[in-house]
């Protein structure tokens, strides 16, 4: 679904992401960890396509479609979904009719017709049931004096609406008291059909106590420098990150001392 | 002489005074109130004349461009057939209201619905000479040594309406007036209205403008008389297209426990708009509200010029004004609040937000305060911004188009004006306005 290779990206000048790869097969959950600064959500932005940010080299198709290509608006259309680690408030913006207008947005692009009025008043109900989300919150302005929690129960039930085919939740698990990561991940799983897939991007291996990746990938510098199942977030947990900087220190020096 | 700094000069000035001159024998028909008004008038006109960026109140808008273009002073008017297609353009969907239609001010019954609301009068100005409430209010409130149009207006205006709704008379139905300003040659226009709205009495009206690319000038002078405890709900869709220029004058003086709100919107399209908009709060308990929206693209020049005058105690007024510039349009905003001596326990409030989407687009912006009374609670602000890109970008990654997420941001910036229009007809009207002014 999701086939990154050699990805380099820059924000004013300073390289982030030095080279990364990563498959993401239909219906898999993938897990992103690594210490502050690797470039977790530097990824997550250069996937859905935000301005501050330039790619250098490499490529991220999706589907088969050169994902980097598209806008950000066709990025989503397509079926890229990004719960956002800081999710804006928009006064004056209703939750509901910005919904409205992204479903049929995203229609439109696929050739098919304005949902009518009951259906998504259905759709709406049905999603809000599924995610115990308050339909007080769905009838205000989008994200207006929400709670940190309520804002990212909304980026998933904005998830859940748009049912998208890749989500990328970026540390959706920040700021969130016991409860709220319960309710969250109770969600996420809850929209889990086999087809679709999710990159988890998180510090910290309690999310994915709740929901369970595929695969576990260590991030550092830039690059991937571990993948594993999802053990090795229990390895991290236990060990912290300094185990794998030494390795990758190591490789660095290595292919500094290679003969070319 | 020493004042002519402060003045353009133009042909439509001598046009003005010779028409006086000319017409001031015919003036001794009209009622004693109106003859003196003009004759006060004229002398003040002569003074002031049309004002130069010279004059403070008239510092970022250059009226020389649109006295060069040699407009003619409007003569006795014929009866003009007007396209039902240009009413159209004014008509606000499901809106069930009284039809009320002017022609380069003159009131049309031929094109109106008649109220039929017993205590409701409507007239044009000249057939309303006999009405003691006209007598009583006309030209009693403007302060003519301030407003040069006004002056004019005042001297030589030909055509106006008259409505005047009885104490305790509650006028169901809003009226629309609609204002269509026509010409075949390039022409400047005076139309008057005055509105007297009877203790305890209460009315809702809309005013539309339309034209039809014909080059007019329009200096319009509304008086507006809210008696004790009477409400009056009050809304402006001003719209145009660019051969078209408005100075557009309302003075309202309103008496103890009256209500009156203005909702004002304008969109782009006239090369200029000058809205000078005076309120009196002359009773005590008196409440006023002023929502403004413009909404300017092109060159157009838009700007808003009003007068809260608190003038006595335990009045309450509330002025927000959101701004929307588009291209290399131009606005201006400049708001005052009078608190006089006696004017104790005042809670006076004005905000003016402006949005500039255009690289070229300009606003200048200048609240102001005169605060004379000591127990009083006052407070002014003004702001420039322009799209947040975080909100954005929000909006696209979940899939809404560069033009839908502006649209909606522009929408929820307008939002504090457009949620507080009371009736959900012309609240949808605007909005639509706002869809179309932004493409």
């Amino acid at each position: 679904m999701l086939s990154i290779k050699n990805l380099k990206a820059s924000v004013e000048g300073k390289e982030i992401l030095k080279g990364l790869n990563l498959e993401v097969n239909a219906g898999e959950v993938h897990a992103i960890m690594g210490p502050n600064g690797s470039g977790k959500s530097t990824l997550a932005s250069v996937l859905t396509g935000k301005e501050a940010y330039d790619v250098t080299g490499g490529q991220a198709l999706f589907e088969g479609k050169d994902l980097l290509d598209l806008s950000p608006e066709d990025r989503a259309r397509e079926g890229v979904f990004l719960a956002f680690q800081y999710p804006v408030e928009i006064p004056g913006v209703s939750n509901i009719n910005f919904l409205k207008t992204a479903l049929n947005e995203i229609r439109a692009y696929k050739g098919l017709p304005n949902l009518e009025a009951k259906e998504f008043l259905k759709l709406l109900k049905e999603k809000q049931k599924l995610l115990e989300f308050d339909a007080a919150l769905a009838n205000r302005s989008l994200n207006e004096g929400f709670s940190g929690g309520e804002k990212k129960r909304n980026e998933i039930f904005q998830l859940a609406m748009l049912d998208p085919k890749l989500a990328i939740l970026d540390e959706t698990d920040s700021g969130l008291d016991i409860d709220a990561l319960r309710i969250v991940s109770r969600g996420v799983n809850k929209l889990r059909n086999g087809k679709n897939s999710f990159i988890i991007i998180t510090h910290y291996q309690r999310l994915l106590e709740y929901i369970v990746p595929d695969f576990v990938h260590v991030l550092y510098k830039g690059q991937i420098v571990k993948s594993g199942t999802k053990e090795l977030a229990l390895e991290l947990e236990e060990k912290g990150y300094d185990w794998l900087k030494e390795d990758s220190h190591e490789t660095e020096a290595a292919e500094i001392l290679l003969p070319r | 002489m020493e004042h002519r700094t402060t003045q353009i000069n133009s042909t439509l000035y001598d046009q003005c005074i010779a028409d006086y001159e000319v017409r001031s024998p015919l003036f001794a028909a009209e009622a004693p109130e109106v003859v003196a008004a003009r004759a006060q008038a004229i002398e003040q006109f002569k003074q002031l004349g049309f004002p130069s960026t010279k004059v403070e109140d008239w510092k970022y808008t250059n009226l020389v461009p649109v006295l060069k273009e040699n407009f003619e002073l409007e003569q006795d008017a014929e009866v003009l057939t007007v396209a039902e297609a240009l009413l159209a353009q004014a008509k606000i969907d499901l809106l069930d209201c009284y039809r009320i239609v002017l022609v380069n001010g003159k009131y049309r019954a031929d094109l109106s619905e008649v109220p039929a609301v017993e205590g409701l009068f409507l007239s044009s100005l000249s057939d309303a000479a006999d009405r003691p409430a006209f007598k009583q209010h006309f030209g009693k409130y403007i302060d003519l040594s301030k407003f040069h149009f006004a002056a004019a207006n005042t001297a030589l205006f030909r055509n106006g309406l008259f409505i005047d709704v009885k104490r305790n008379t509650v006028v169901e139905k809003p009226l629309h007036l609609i204002h269509v300003a026509t010409a075949g040659a390039p022409t400047y226009f005076q139309p008057r209205q005055l509105f007297v709205v009877g203790t305890s009495a209460s009315i809702s009206v809309i005013e539309s403008y339309v034209t039809d690319g014909a080059p007019v000038f329009v200096n319009n002078v509304a008086e507006i008389v809210v008696q004790e405890n009477a409400q009056m709900q009050h809304f402006y869709i001003q719209a145009g297209d660019a051969n078209a220029r408005y100075v557009h004058h309302t003075e309202v003086y309103q008496q103890a426990n009256s209500q009156y709100n203005n909702y004002k919107a304008s969109f782009p399209g006239t090369s200029l708009w000058r809205n000078n908009m005076n309120i009196a709060l002359d009773g005590e308990n008196v409440e006023s509200h002023l929502y403004g929206l413009y909404l300017a693209g092109g060159h157009q020049l838009v700007d808003n010029h009003t007068i809260v005058d608190h003038r006595k105690p335990h009045c309450n007024s509330n002025e927000l004004y959101k701004g929307v510039m588009k291209d290399e349009s131009a606005g201006v905003f400049n708001g005052k609040i009078f608190v006089r001596k006696d004017a104790q326990k005042t809670n006076a409030f004005q905000q003016n937000n402006n949005m500039l989407l255009g690289k070229k687009a300009v606003v200048d912006s200048k609240p102001q305060l005169e605060i004379f009374a000591d127990d009083v609670k006052c407070s002014h602000g003004s702001t420039m911004g322009q799209f947040n890109p975080e909100a954005l970008f929000y909006l696209k990654s979940r899939g809404i188009g560069d033009e839908k997420a502006r649209a909606l941001l522009v929408h929820a910036f307008a939002y504090d004006v457009t949620e507080k229009i009371p009736i959900p007809e012309v609240q949808s009207h605007i909005n639509a306005l706002i869809d179309q002014g932004l493409k």
